[in-house]
C-alpha cells in the first residue's frame, strides 16, 4: 500500500466499507428468499467482518493476528459455502425447490 | 369319718427316653395316611393305608410294652417314668414342659389304648374295606389313639387338656364320617357341643384348682376377701425317717416344691405329703361359702360328665353310634368316654379330700348306670342298646371312683373296654353281616349263620351280666360292695351316711337290668328264625339273602377280645377269695396315693353280697331269655300294650332330648333372635349412621379435591397449553424470522447500551 493512500485513508473509512459489506449481507439474508442468495448474503457479512478485521489490525494491533483470522474466516467461509452448497442441492433433489420459505420440515 | 391321706413320701422319678415314641407313632401314620392317603390308595391299594395305620398302633404297642416291662422291674413306690421332650411355656410360677409320663394307672390305660386300639383297627380293616374314604378314616383313627395317648400320658394338665380337645375333635370327626347324610353329620355337631359344656367346667376347676394352690383367701374382719399369694418357688424341705431300713443313713432330705402347679406329680406331692401343709389349707378353704375342693372335685366332673356321657350331658353318646360301629368300640366305648374316670382316679388325691365331691360323683354315676339301663331295655336299635349300656357301664365306674374304690373303677374301665368292644365289633359283625341293618326286630337266628360271632357275643354278654366266670363280675362287684361299706359320702357338705348303700341299691337294680337288657339283645339277635332279608334288600334283587359270617380280620379280633374280657378276672380276684389284694390293685396302688376308709365288714357278708350280685344277674337273664328267646314268646308284645304310655315315655329316653330341645337348643335360638334383632336394628343403626356421617364428609371432601385441588391443577396445566399456543406462533421454521428477532434483539442490546449510558 503506497503512502498516498496511507495519507488519504483512515480506519473510519475501513470500517464504513466493513460496515456496508455486512449491512448488504444481512439485507440479503433477511430479504432474498433464495438458498443460494442467502449463501451469497453470508459471504457478504463474512467479509464485512473480514475487512474489520484487517483494518484493525492494521490501524490498532501491531502484529499478524487480525490477518490471520481473517484468513481463517475464508476458510471457513469457503467450507461452510461447500456444506450449504451440497445440502441445497440436497434438498432441491428432493423437493425441485430451494426457496427458503418452503423449507420448514424441521419446525415440529 | 375322716377321709384323710396317709403321709407318703414324694415321688421317685426314673427318666426314661423313648416314652415320646408311644403317641408319636400313631401320629405319624395319622400324617402320612392324612397327607399322602389318597394318592397311597390309588396307586397302591388299601392294603398300603391300613398297613401304615396298623403299623403305626402296633409299633406304639411294642413301646408301651417296653415302657410296662421297664415298669415293673421297678420297686413299687419308684414307679413312675417320665420323658421331658422341651419346656413349652414358662410363666412365673407357670412351667409347663412337653413330658409324658407313665405310672401303674397311665400305664394300664396306655395299654389299653395301643392294645384294643390296635385289635380295632385290625376289625376295620374287614369292616370298612368297601369304603372309598378309607384312608380318611384310618387317618382319623390312628390322629385318635394320638389324642388319646396325650391325654393318658401328659404330664401336666395341659398336655392332658390338649388331648382331651383332641379326642373330642377326632370323635366330631369319625361320628360325621358319612358326612353326606345330615343326621350323621348333626350327632358328630352335637357330640361336640355337649363335650364343650363339660370342658367349660372341666378348666373352671382346673382354674380353681390353680388359683386356690396359689394363695390363701381370707375372710378380713371388714367383710372382704383379702388374697395371700403364696410366693414364688417357695420350697419345703423334709426330713425322711429311714432309722427302719438299714444301710440307708437315718435321714433323707427331700425337697417340695409348693404353690401353683399343672404339673401332675408336683401337685401330688405337695397335696400327699402332710408336712407341706396344702392338703390341709385346701381343705378349709371357702369360697362362696363352699369348701374350695367341693367346688373343684364338682367342675371337674363336669367335664368328666361331657366327655364320660353322665346325667345330663349323655345325649350324644347315643347319637353318636352314627359313626362306623369300630368308632363306636374305640371311641365310644372303650377309650374316649372313659377319660372322664381316668381324670377322677387320676386326681384322686384332690377328690378324697372332699366327701361332697365325691357324693357328687358317685350319686351322678348311680343315677346315670340306672336312667341309661331302663332305656336300654326298650331300643331296638342294636346299637343303641350297646350305646345305653355303655353310659349305665360309665356310670358305675363313676359310682367307684366316687366312692373312692379308685382302683375298682379302674378295673371295671379295663374289663369294660375288653367286654364292650367284643360287644360293639360284635354288632358290627352282625351288621356287616345284615348289609347294615342295624334294627334288632329284623335280625334274629343269626347264631347259625354266624356262630363265632354269636360265641364272642355271649361271652361278653356273661362278662357285663355279672357272673362270675367272666370279668365284669370281679369289678362291678367290687365297686358296689365298697360303694354299700362307703358311710363317709356328703351331699353338698352334709355328712349323708345312707348315700352309699342307697347307690349300691341303685347299683344292684341296674345290674339286673344290665343282664336283662343284653341277653336280650343276644336272644333277639342270634336265636330263632332269621327275620330280615326281605323287604329290604336294596341292592340284592332276589331279595332272600341268607348272612353269612364275617372274615378272619373281624373273627379273630373278636375271640382275642372275648378272651381279654374271660381272662382280666385273674387281675380283680377279691381279697376275700384269695386272702391278699387282687393284682391290679396292688399294681395300681402307687398311683392312687388317697386312702378312703371303709366300713370294715365280716368276710361272710362280702360273699353274700357277691352271691346278691350273681342273682341279681341271673334274674336279669332269666326274664330276657323267658321273654326274647327265639322271639315266639308273646308276651313282650302284651306288656307293650299294657304299658304303652310308659313304654313311649322311656322309649323315647325319658324325652330328654326334648327338654334339650325345648330349653337349651329353643332358648339358644330366642337369644341368638334376640341378639340377631339387636344387631340388625341397633349395632347396624349406629354403624349405619356412622356410615352416613362417613359418606358426607367424604363427599364434601371429595367436592373440594374435585373442584378446588383439581382445578388449579388443571388452571396450570391450561394456562401453560395456552402459553404453548401462543408461542408456537413464533417458530415459524423460517430462517429469516429468526434471524428478525436475532437483530431486534442486538438493536436493543446495543440501543439499550446507549440509554444507560
Amino acid at each position: 500500500m503506497n503512502s498516498i493512500v496511507a495519507q488519504h485513508l483512515s480506519l473510519n473509512h475501513f470500517l464504513v466499507v466493513g460496515a456496508l459489506l455486512f449491512a448488504f449481507g444481512l439485507m440479503t439474508v433477511l430479504t432474498r428468499r433464495n438458498a443460494v442468495a442467502l449463501l451469497m448474503g453470508i459471504e457478504l457479512i463474512l467479509n464485512g467482518a473480514n475487512v474489520n478485521l484487517v483494518a484493525f489490525n492494521h490501524y490498532v494491533g501491531g502484529n499478524l493476528a487480525g490477518q490471520i483470522f481473517a484468513l481463517f474466516v475464508i476458510v471457513l467461509a469457503a467450507a461452510e459455502a461447500a456444506v450449504g452448497l451440497a445440502i441445497i442441492l440436497a434438498i432441491y433433489q428432493m423437493t425441485r425447490n430451494i426457496d427458503s420459505a418452503q423449507m420448514t420440515s424441521m419446525r415440529q | 369319718m375322716e377321709h384323710a391321706l396317709e403321709n407318703l413320701a414324694p415321688l421317685s422319678v426314673t427318666p426314661v427316653g423313648y416314652l415320646w415314641l408311644i403317641p408319636f407313632f400313631p401320629l405319624l401314620g395319622a400324617f402320612v395316611n392324612a397327607t399322602t392317603g389318597w394318592w397311597l390308595q390309588r396307586k397302591a391299594g388299601k392294603s398300603a393305608i391300613h398297613a401304615i395305620a396298623i403299623g403305626a398302633m402296633v409299633l406304639s404297642f411294642a413301646t408301651a410294652c417296653v415302657a410296662f416291662v421297664k415298669l415293673l422291674g421297678l420297686p413299687g413306690e419308684e414307679r413312675f417314668l417320665q420323658d421331658t421332650l422341651w419346656t413349652l411355656l414358662s410363666a412365673g410360677p407357670v412351667h409347663v414342659d412337653l413330658a409324658f409320663a407313665l405310672d401303674p394307672l397311665g400305664m394300664m390305660m396306655v395299654l389299653v389304648v395301643t392294645g384294643i386300639g390296635t385289635l380295632i383297627h385290625i376289625f376295620s380293616v374287614g369292616y370298612m374295606a368297601d369304603d372309598p374314604a378309607y384312608w380318611r378314616f384310618f387317618s382319623y383313627l390312628n390322629l385318635f389313639a394320638f389324642s388319646m395317648l396325650l391325654l393318658v400320658m401328659g404330664d401336666n394338665f395341659v398336655i392332658m387338656f390338649f388331648g382331651w380337645e383332641g379326642v373330642g375333635l377326632c370323635s366330631y370327626l369319625l361320628i360325621a364320617f358319612w358326612y353326606t347324610d345330615p343326621a350323621k353329620a348333626a350327632a358328630g355337631m352335637k357330640a361336640f357341643v355337649v363335650n364343650r359344656f363339660g370342658d367349660f367346667g372341666f378348666i373352671l376347676g382346673l382354674f380353681l384348682l390353680f388359683w386356690g394352690l396359689g394363695g390363701v383367701w381370707q375372710q378380713m374382719p371388714n367383710g372382704h376377701l383379702a388374697y395371700r399369694p403364696i410366693p414364688v418357688g417357695q420350697q419345703v424341705r423334709i426330713l425322711e425317717d429311714h432309722a427302719a431300713s438299714e444301710g440307708a443313713p437315718a435321714h433323707e432330705e427331700s425337697v417340695i416344691k409348693v404353690g401353683p402347679t399343672l404339673n401332675f406329680r408336683q401337685l401330688r406331692d405337695q397335696v400327699v405329703v402332710k408336712a407341706t401343709g396344702v392338703a390341709e389349707r385346701l381343705t378349709h378353704q371357702k369360697l362362696f361359702g363352699f369348701g374350695l375342693l367341693a367346688l373343684v372335685g364338682v367342675l371337674l366332673f363336669v367335664g368328666a360328665m361331657g366327655k364320660s356321657a353322665q346325667l345330663p350331658l349323655h345325649v350324644w353318646l347315643p347319637d353318636a353310634m352314627a359313626g362306623p360301629t369300630p368308632v363306636s368300640a374305640l371311641i365310644h366305648a372303650a377309650t374316649m368316654v372313659t377319660a372322664g374316670v381316668y381324670m377322677v382316679a387320676r386326681l384322686n388325691f384332690i377328690f378324697a379330700l372332699s366327701p361332697t365331691a365325691m357324693g357328687w360323683v358317685a350319686l351322678i354315676g348311680a343315677l346315670t348306670a340306672l336312667f341309661a339301663a331302663t332305656i336300654g331295655f326298650f331300643q331296638y336299635d342294636i346299637k343303641k342298646v350297646l350305646a345305653y349300656s355303655t353310659v349305665s357301664q360309665l356310670g358305675f365306674m363313676f359310682i367307684g371312683v366316687g366312692v373312692g374304690a379308685y382302683w375298682a373303677g379302674a378295673y371295671h374301665l379295663l374289663t369294660h373296654a375288653f367286654f364292650k368292644a367284643a360287644l360293639f365289633l360284635g354288632s358290627g359283625s352282625v351288621i356287616l353281616a345284615c348289609h347294615h341293618e342295624q334294627d334288632m326286630r329284623k335280625m334274629g337266628g343269626l347264631g347259625k349263620y354266624m356262630p363265632i360271632t354269636q360265641k364272642t357275643y355271649l361271652w361278653a354278654c356273661i362278662a357285663i351280666a355279672g357272673f362270675p366266670v367272666a370279668s365284669g363280675f370281679y369289678s362291678k362287684d367290687e365297686i358296689l360292695w365298697k360303694a354299700f361299706s362307703q358311710p363317709g359320702l356328703a351331699i353338698l357338705g352334709m355328712p349323708a351316711q345312707w348315700l352309699g348303700p342307697l347307690i349300691y341299691l341303685i347299683g344292684i337294680v341296674t345290674a339286673t337290668g344290665t343282664a336283662f337288657y343284653m341277653f336280650r339283645s343276644y336272644y333277639m339277635t342270634f336265636t330263632g328264625e332269621y327275620r330280615g332279608g326281605h323287604g329290604h334288600g336294596h341292592d340284592h334283587d332276589n331279595g332272600h339273602v341268607v348272612p353269612k359270617e364275617s372274615p378272619g380280620s373281624i373273627t379273630g379280633v373278636l375271640v382275642v377280645l372275648a378272651s381279654g374280657a374271660v381272662l382280666a378276672s385273674v387281675l380283680g380276684l377279691p381279697a376275700s377269695w384269695t386272702n391278699h389284694p387282687p393284682i391290679l390293685e396292688s399294681f395300681l396302688e402307687p398311683s392312687l396315693p388317697a386312702t378312703v376308709h371303709f366300713t370294715e365288714h365280716p368276710r361272710w357278708v362280702e360273699w353274700a353280697f357277691q352271691l346278691i350280685g350273681v342273682s341279681a344277674g341271673a334274674i336279669g337273664w332269666f326274664f330276657a331269655r323267658l321273654l326274647y328267646r327265639n322271639g315266639t314268646s308273646p308276651v313282650p308284645a302284651q306288656l307293650l300294650q299294657r304299658w304303652k304310655r310308659l313304654w313311649t315315655v322311656v322309649y323315647n329316653k325319658y324325652y330328654v332330648d326334648e327338654i334339650y330341645q325345648a330349653t337349651v337348643v329353643r332358648g339358644s335360638v330366642v337369644f341368638a333372635k334376640i341378639l340377631s334383632w339387636i344387631d340388625s336394628r341397633l349395632v347396624d343403626g349406629v354403624v349405619n349412621l356412622a356410615g352416613a356421617v362417613a359418606r358426607l364428609f367424604a363427599n364434601l371432601d371429595g367436592a373440594i379435591d374435585k373442584y378446588l385441588v383439581d382445578g388449579a391443577v388443571n388452571l396450570v396445566a391450561q394456562s401453560t397449553i395456552a402459553a404453548g399456543r401462543g408461542l408456537r406462533r413464533v417458530q415459524t421454521g423460517r430462517i429469516q424470522t429468526y434471524l428478525y428477532g436475532a437483530l431486534a434483539g442486538a438493536l436493543v442490546v446495543v440501543l439499550l447500551n446507549f440509554l444507560i449510558k
